[in-house]
Order: structure tokens, then sequence, then C-alpha cells
């Protein structure tokens, strides 16, 4: 639900500035961790897209109201989820029929 | 005709509909770019070893950028917020922002592009390869596909083609001046889409983010311009167009968040 009074607003607007800056130090931390050799490649990719999932949490749920929004938001989102993930799901899946090396990068 | 709830919630959904709308529309672009990521994780493990680019791109550029988008985003939700508090002027200024970072973020991307389409790579008949920068180009390809004439390009000559691939493992040296004789060349193209499965990846995603970039500024410019003139006529309908166009604005940001590290950095 969006904030309607101006007093919510302001309260709001601070909270944007801390979700700004969160998302400005994200990056910066994605750019230095992807020169950490971390062992494997692996473990790489896994920091880089935990920290951009963070970041795609803070502007979803704030700069686009997501984390109290109304049931119907949440049931199309519901939806896409289950199919996004289906389609991940298949793509690991298909792996299966990837040469052998297919897992060095 | 009026259109039925553009300011007032609609008792079923408890949303005005325009809302509804554009989380459809949203809903819709995931599942285009999942498509697209799904198809990036298929060609990126599938591909030969050794051969998978890495440090190809700027990353100080890439990240001025993502920083340029995320500045926009804040401006965005600000520039709606100030229709909420009632502030016009504020609003026309924090909307003004957002194009500006729109047209960086398109100027630094064709930047990124231009310097894509310049750079060659030529494989030479003594089984070497020479990369760069076309400073110069005499060369003019015959009917049988050879060429004849030369071309001048500011790079390096290498033994081993993957050298060129991991551009982290393998720290390019000074790049220097190299004349390159048309009669000595077997293959040469640009690093377009063409180049291999990395650039056609890359500039498919990064066009169709810019392409989003270039349809949400459009819409955020319409709004900041001509279409302010709602404001004195009918100021609520007006902010909740200024929130339909930041959510998309907003989504806009959240694909390249992942767009950044995927194509940059890993």
């Amino acid at each position: 639900m969006n904030p309607s009074h101006p007093e919510d607003i302001t309260q709001h607007v601070r909270r944007y500035l801390y979700v700004f800056y969160a998302l400005m130090f994200g990056t910066i931390v994605t750019v230095g961790a992807s020169y950490i050799p971390f062992g494997n490649r692996e473990i790489n990719i896994g920091v880089a897209l935990f920290i951009a999932c963070s970041k795609a949490f803070l502007v979803a749920g704030f700069f686009m109201h997501l984390i109290s929004e109304r049931k119907m938001i949440y049931g199309i989102l519901a939806f896409t989820a289950i199919l996004f993930l289906g389609l991940m799901t298949l793509t690991v899946l298909s792996f299966a029929d990837m040469p052998h090396h297919a897992f060095a990068h | 005709m009026d259109i039925p709830y553009t300011i007032e919630a609609r008792p079923d959904t408890g949303l005005y509909n325009a809302k509804v709308g554009i989380w459809l529309f949203l809903a819709s672009e995931v599942m285009l770019f999942g498509a697209l990521f799904s198809a990036y994780i298929l060609l990126r493990v599938g591909s030969a070893d050794g051969y998978w680019p890495h440090g190809w791109l700027n990353i100080p550029l890439g990240t001025v950028n993502t920083l340029v988008l995320i500045t926009s985003s804040i401006t965005t939700v600000m520039a709606w917020a100030s229709c909420k508090m009632n502030q016009f002027g504020k609003f026309k200024l924090f909307h003004a922002c957002t194009l500006l970072c729109a047209l960086m973020f398109l100027g630094i991307k064709s930047y990124e592009y231009h310097d894509k389409l310049t750079h060659y790579e030529f494989v030479l008949k003594d089984g070497t390869f020479a990369d760069g920068h076309i400073v110069k180009n005499q060369l003019t390809q015959q009917p049988g596909g050879l060429y004849t004439g030369y071309a001048l390009i500011k790079g390096r000559k290498v033994e081993d083609e993957r050298e060129l691939y991991d551009l982290r493992a393998h720290k390019a040296g000074p790049h220097e001046e190299l004349r390159i004789e048309g009669p000595q060349i077997v293959k040469m193209g640009s690093y377009g889409p063409w180049h291999n499965t990395y650039t056609a990846l890359y500039f498919t995603l990064t066009g169709l983010h810019a392409l989003h970039v270039i349809g949400g500024a459009l819409v955020i410019g319409f709004l900041w311009g001509p279409g302010s003139r709602m404001w004195k006529s009918d100021p609520e309908r007006f902010t909740n167009r200024v929130e339909i166009s930041g959510l998309f604005w907003h989504f806009v940001d959240l694909v390249w968040i992942f767009l950044f590290p995927i194509l940059y950095l890993l």
C-alpha cells in the first residue's frame, strides 16, 4: 500500500534514501567481490548473485512498494514466480545433457 | 467516455486499474528477460573450455552506469513522493534528473557499443591472432574472400586465441600500432553481435534493456513535459501516472542489477 498522508510520505522519503545508500554500497561491494579469488568461480558467481538478489529485494520491496502491497499484486507475482522457477528448473535439468566439460566455467 | 477507476480503487481488486495493468505487464516482462537469462545460462555452461570471455567489458564504465540507474531510481520515487506532497516544482526537478540519468546511461552504453564495433580480431595465415582497434582501414575484400591492402590497428598479437578470451587471467601488455597486410588475413571481424556467443548475448540483453530505457525515458519525458498539464486539471490521476511510469522504471533498474554482474564481472 502506498503512503497517502504527507507525514507518511516524509517518513518514506527517509527510507528511500537509506535504500539508495544501500544500493550504492551494494554495487561497490559487487565490483570489489568480483576481484577476490574465492577459490573457484562458482563461489564468485554465488556471491555476486546473492548481492544482486539483495539489491533487487530493496528495489522491489521499497521503491516499488512490494513490501506492503495489495493481495492482488502478490497473486500476479506468485504466478510469475511459479512460471519463472519452472523455466529455471528446466534450464538446470537440461544440464544432464551437457558434456562433462561444461561445468568448468 | 471516462476510463473507470483511474484514481479510486476498484472494489474487487483494491487498486486503481492502471496499477493492475502495469503489474501484469511487468509479470510478462519478467518472463521475457527470464527466457533470455535462461539462454545465457545454457550457452555459458555449454561453451567450450577456455572460450568463455572474461574481462571483455569496461568495468568502471559498467559500474558508473549501474550507479546512474540507481540514482535515476531514487529520483523517480522522489518525483512521485513530491507529487504526493503537492510539490510540483520538486517533481519537475527530480524527473529532470531522471531524464538526465537516462541520457547519461544511453550515452555510456553507446560509447561501449562503439568500442566493441571498432574492435577487430584478425586470424592470420601464420596461425597467430591480431586483436585491436582499427586506426586506419585500407583493406578491400576480393570476390574470393581474400583481402588486399592493409590495416593499421592499435592492439597486440597472440599465438593462442584463448589469451584473447580471459583478459583477467592473461593481462594484455601495452598495445602497439600493428600493420596487418591484407593477403595475410584468413578471417577478420569486429566484436559485434556476430563475433561469438558472448557478444551475441551481450548485445541482445543490453540492447533489449536499452530499448526499455528509451521507452521509459519517453514516457517520463512526456509526463515531465506536455503530460504535466494534467497536474492542474486532475492532480491525483497525474500522480498515479507518475507512479505507474516509476514502477516500469524501477523494473528497468532491477533488470540491470542482474545484467551488470553476469556480463561485466563473472
